[in-house]
């Protein structure tokens, strides 16, 4: 189990402090892919470099802990403080650009013989390399090239073998995808989720696609605007969302096959140097009240294994039903005028920043 | 020389945040005020104090020969009865209006060049680098020794200025151009062909401001260049001598041998007062694109 | 029957190298591609990186020379052999609107000012003529023309500023806007309000579109037609909704196939880490 207990992550700037992550508390079971989902500026990024350790300025774990269950060869239980003595054998990430990890003048081989090696000799431990490299699909001499003469699919297939040599019990991926195509993306995903199954450790992934985390994750963390908002299972997220935010988000994607109307959620996340009070999805939220906008709601387990930090969490599902019914799109489209409402009405909405 | 103490207390260093208002002046660092302050000085000094005198400085004989530090002559005199004080601030005048309109000069056509080929591209570009490269790749220095060496005595000291206006400009474009090339690549360009610019003013309008700060930094540096070049040309005697330069003075020491006969004054003063000059000229050049850093070049 | 988009075996390679090595990347093949219809379309280009879409739609907005070959909008010739459109004609006949919103538009000046150079240089309006083609222009995409008067861009978010964008190209009225991925970079969740707003200018202004993307959903949503491409060729081209659920082309299929979608799983999990089991909530999602 990790526990995220009360993580506030703070950058400091010329401007000031300002809290990317805070106040997020979880527990993280073993051994499933977790996925944590939510649009820009939401502290999903800040949340996985907590949860590395990669704490340097500016960036401070400025309150609360990180408890990765675990204890170093001490005996010490691993905290924060010493989570990066661990980085590579026990927790290691797979970053989004394989270019810009990967030394440009060096062979691959050599980068994989960089990390600290055991007693074993380099032949010895090459050896080994090559053979697991050709478990994930790679042919051996791959480790032989320099990082530009493999494709980006490859390269990204060499991160996550990196990543997973030694092991670990915790993998991070900060959108180990986004710059692949998508065909090369389905190979890559589809080896995260074996190498999950075979070594039975625990995959936090970030992604702001959403079809990629219903595909290969078990459970879903929504985050929107440096607060976690919902925390469930993968199919309860997308099938009985508990919080507006997440549904309003799932039901504004279109997807092939369904010819219902499909609307944005207009207006924008509210700025974290200057957080409302109250509910931070409040402004744009269709069940918002006066309360919503006084007293922010926890975050509340409503159902078993269900959290969501939403006053009317119970509300949802009639919310849901009713955006369901959206008329197909065609038809609404033939009613110019209506049409010339709707898409009006949400442009207005989304109004000039200040 | 003195420095204005009261500017150096309240200095801080601070480089510009983004904000909402685009034209809020960033704060001047303490490089930048100390080197505005230095050039100043000189600017000041050297374009004033020649209306106290009415005495030409470089007509020999006016006072007597190698007189030492006194409170009539600031510097003492020279091997030619002149007041080395006088010749000093005369000759700062002359290399720094040297040095400003070389550079000026020098600056607008780099510039103009550089953005022009760099943006228009083609043949025209083709012909323009082909120019710019072999100006780049001929050695000054003999070059100038050279034709120094066939004109001498009979040069005019705006010869001198185009020589160094001629040799001086090729790489400024260089640089502009391949700022210009980097810069037609970025979307606003196509933004501005699409609302139907011109390419003049898609050239002065969306290339230009991304161009601006260096070209000023550019500038200064550029005159470093040329007054350091017009004094390493006097030294050798290959510009106009007569005329008071920082480089001339240097020259005339060196011919009369003014350290063996004890008049370190007459060599020491206008080498002082170069490093300072060109101290002045660095730390504002420098200090302009610490200040401006977010802005500078094709960010 | 208008045609609106034809190109005539449009070639474009790409020659790098030096004396001792060449290599030829033929950006687009021998691409031939006909859209005919009274009213007005939207067609996507879809397809991976290195496809073409991209190249493809820089030739017709002329800011790639093809090879060989010539693209019509309208029965005009854009580019190629024959082009003969004066710049500003071609300029109110196709428009563009990209992806970076915060590249679109110069730092040191204000976003009013393109929209006014639009107006006059290109729409060829008088001063008030343009601030009114200005003022209606953004209010059919949902800003106030007070509110961007005098702003620059470092003062707006990334949706406004595409707004604008599309606001800019609606000026001089083209018959075809060439839109290259202009929703990627804006959040999810608003993303429809963009793409519902494409409609509504499709039907409001009879303009056509060319949305470029890699998005096959959006594309899926938005067009009439659609076109495949893969290495520089379009493998296949027809009415959206049919090619993209039926499609014929091997690689179409395999571009529908690796979509992450959300309506079924590539791998029904064998745990699903408490909660509903994999078929009640495969039913729930319907």
């Amino acid at each position: 189990m990790i526990r995220l207990n009360n993580v506030v992550g703070t950058y400091t700037t010329q401007r000031g402090t300002v809290n990317a992550v805070e106040d997020v508390s979880l527990e993280i079971p073993r051994g499933i892919t977790l996925g944590i989902a939510g649009e820009s500026g939401c502290g999903k990024s800040t949340l996985m470099k907590v949860l590395y350790g990669d704490l340097g300025f500016p960036l401070a774990l400025s309150s609360g802990s990180v408890d990765y269950g675990f204890r170093d060869e001490h005996g010490q239980a691993v905290t924060s403080q010493n989570i990066q003595k661990e980085w590579f054998k026990r927790i290691s990430y797979i970053p989004q650009s394989s270019m810009s990890s990967l030394n440009p003048v060096v062979r691959i081989r050599d980068q994989f013989v960089d990390f600290p090696s055991t007693s074993k000799n380099k032949a010895q431990v090459l050896e080994l390399v090559r053979s697991y490299v050709q478990k994930l699909g790679l042919p051996p001499e791959s480790i032989d090239a320099y990082a530009h003469q493999l494709s980006g699919g490859m390269r990204q297939r060499i991160m996550v073998a990196m990543a997973t040599f030694f092991r670990p019990e915790i993998i991070l991926a900060d959108e180990p995808t986004t710059a692949l195509d998508v065909v090369v993306q389905k190979g890559i995903l589809l080896l995260l989720m074996e190498v999950q199954q075979e070594m039975k450790n625990t995959i936090v992934l970030v992604s702001h696609d959403m079809g990629v985390h219903y595909q290969i994750t078990h459970k879903m963390l929504i985050m929107y605007a440096a607060k976690a908002v919902e925390y469930a299972d993968t199919d309860a997220v997308f099938g009985q969302p508990l919080h507006p935010y997440t549904l309003m988000l799932t039901n504004s994607l279109p997807t092939i096959g369904d010819d219902r109307a499909r609307q944005g959620l207009p207006g924008h996340p509210p700025s974290l140097w200057n957080p409302p009070q109250g509910c931070r999805f409040a402004p744009r939220c269709p069940l918002a009240t006066d309360r919503c906008r006084v007293h922010e709601p926890p975050l509340v387990e409503h159902q078993p294994g269900h959290f969501s930090a939403c006053h009317y969490a119970e509300n949802v599902p009639e919310l849901k039903a009713s955006l369901d019914q959206a008329p197909k799109l065609s038809d609404i489209v033939e009613n110019a005028p209506m049409f010339s409402d709707i898409v009006g009405s949400a442009l207005k909405v989304d109004e000039v920043a200040q | 020389m003195k420095v204005n103490h009261r500017l150096l207390r309240g200095a801080t260093l601070t480089a510009t945040g983004a904000s909402a208002a685009r034209r809020r002046l960033p704060k001047l660092n303490l490089r930048l005020k100390l080197g505005i302050t230095i050039l100043t000085v000189f600017v000041l000094a050297s374009f004033i104090l020649p209306f106290f005198t009415s005495v030409d400085p470089s007509r020999q004989g006016t006072y007597l020969k190698n007189l030492p530090i006194s409170g009539r002559h600031l510097l003492g005199t020279n091997s030619q009865g002149q007041s080395i004080f006088w010749f000093l601030v005369f000759a700062i005048r002359n290399s720094l209006m040297l040095g400003v309109v070389v550079s000026l000069c020098i600056t607008a056509i780099a510039t103009l060049v550089g953005l022009s080929a760099g943006y228009i591209g083609g043949w025209y570009e083709r012909v323009a680098m082909l120019i710019i490269d072999s100006f780049i790749t001929i050695p000054v220095l003999p070059i100038l020794i050279v034709l120094g060496a066939l004109v001498r005595g009979n040069s005019s000291f705006m010869l001198v200025g185009v020589i160094l206006v001629a040799f001086g400009w090729a790489w400024g474009a260089r640089t502009v151009r391949s700022m210009a090339l980097s810069l037609r690549e970025r979307e606003f360009i196509n933004m501005a062909r699409f609302s139907g610019a011109s390419t003049f003013a898609i050239i002065t309008r969306e290339i230009f401001p991304y161009v601006y700060s260096y070209m000023v930094v550019g500038f200064i540096n550029t005159i470093l260049f040329a007054i350091n070049t017009e004094a390493a040309l006097a030294v050798i005697g290959l510009s106009k001598v007569e005329v008071p330069t920082l480089g001339s003075i240097i020259f005339w020491a060196l011919s009369y041998n003014a350290l063996f006969i004890g008049q370190i004054t007459w060599l020491v003063a206008p080498i002082v007062a170069t490093v300072l000059l060109f101290l002045g000229l660095f730390l504002t050049s420098t200090g302009y694109n610490d200040a401006f850093a977010t802005r500078r070049g094709v960010a | 029957m208008k045609t609106i988009l034809k190109t005539e075996h449009l070639n474009k390679v790409y020659r790098l190298g030096s004396f001792t090595r060449k290599v030829s990347i033929n950006a687009l093949n021998d691409v031939n591609l006909t859209i005919t219809s009274d009213e007005p379309v939207i067609v996507s280009l879809v397809g991976e990186s290195g496809s073409g879409k991209t190249t493809l739609a820089k030739t017709i907005l002329r800011l790639v020379e093809p090879t060989s070959g010539k693209a019509m909008v309208y029965d005009r010739v854009v580019a190629g052999k024959g082009q003969k459109q004066g710049k500003t004609e071609f300029l109110r006949t196709v428009q563009p609107i990209f992806q970076n919103p915060f590249e679109a538009f110069s730092r040191y000046r204000t976003i009013d000012s393109y929209l006014y150079e639009t107006a006059t240089r290109v729409a060829r309006l008088g001063k008030d003529a343009a601030i009114q083609a200005m003022e209606e222009a953004l209010a059919s995409v949902g800003l106030e023309y007070q509110d961007v008067r005098g702003k620059y861009p470092n003062q707006f978010s990334g949706g406004e500023l595409q707004r604008a964008s599309i606001a800019r190209a609606l000026i001089p009225r083209p018959s075809l806007i060439v839109a290259d991925e202009p929703v990627s970079m804006i959040d999810a969740s608003r993303r429809m309000i963009i793409i519902n707003l494409f409609l509504l200018l499709k039907q409001k202004y009879k303009t056509s579109f060319l949305y470029i993307t890699h998005d096959l959903a959006t594309a899926y949503y938005i067009s009439d037609y659609i076109a495949v491409m893969h290495h520089g060729s379009i493998v296949e081209f027809g009415q959206a909704k049919q090619v993209l659920s039926s499609p014929q082309h091997e690689y179409t299929q395999l571009l529908l196939d690796s979509i992450p979608t959300l309506t079924h799983k590539w791998v029904q999990q064998p745990h699903s880490a408490g909660g509903l089991t994999p078929e009640e909530a495969s039913n729930t999602r319907r």
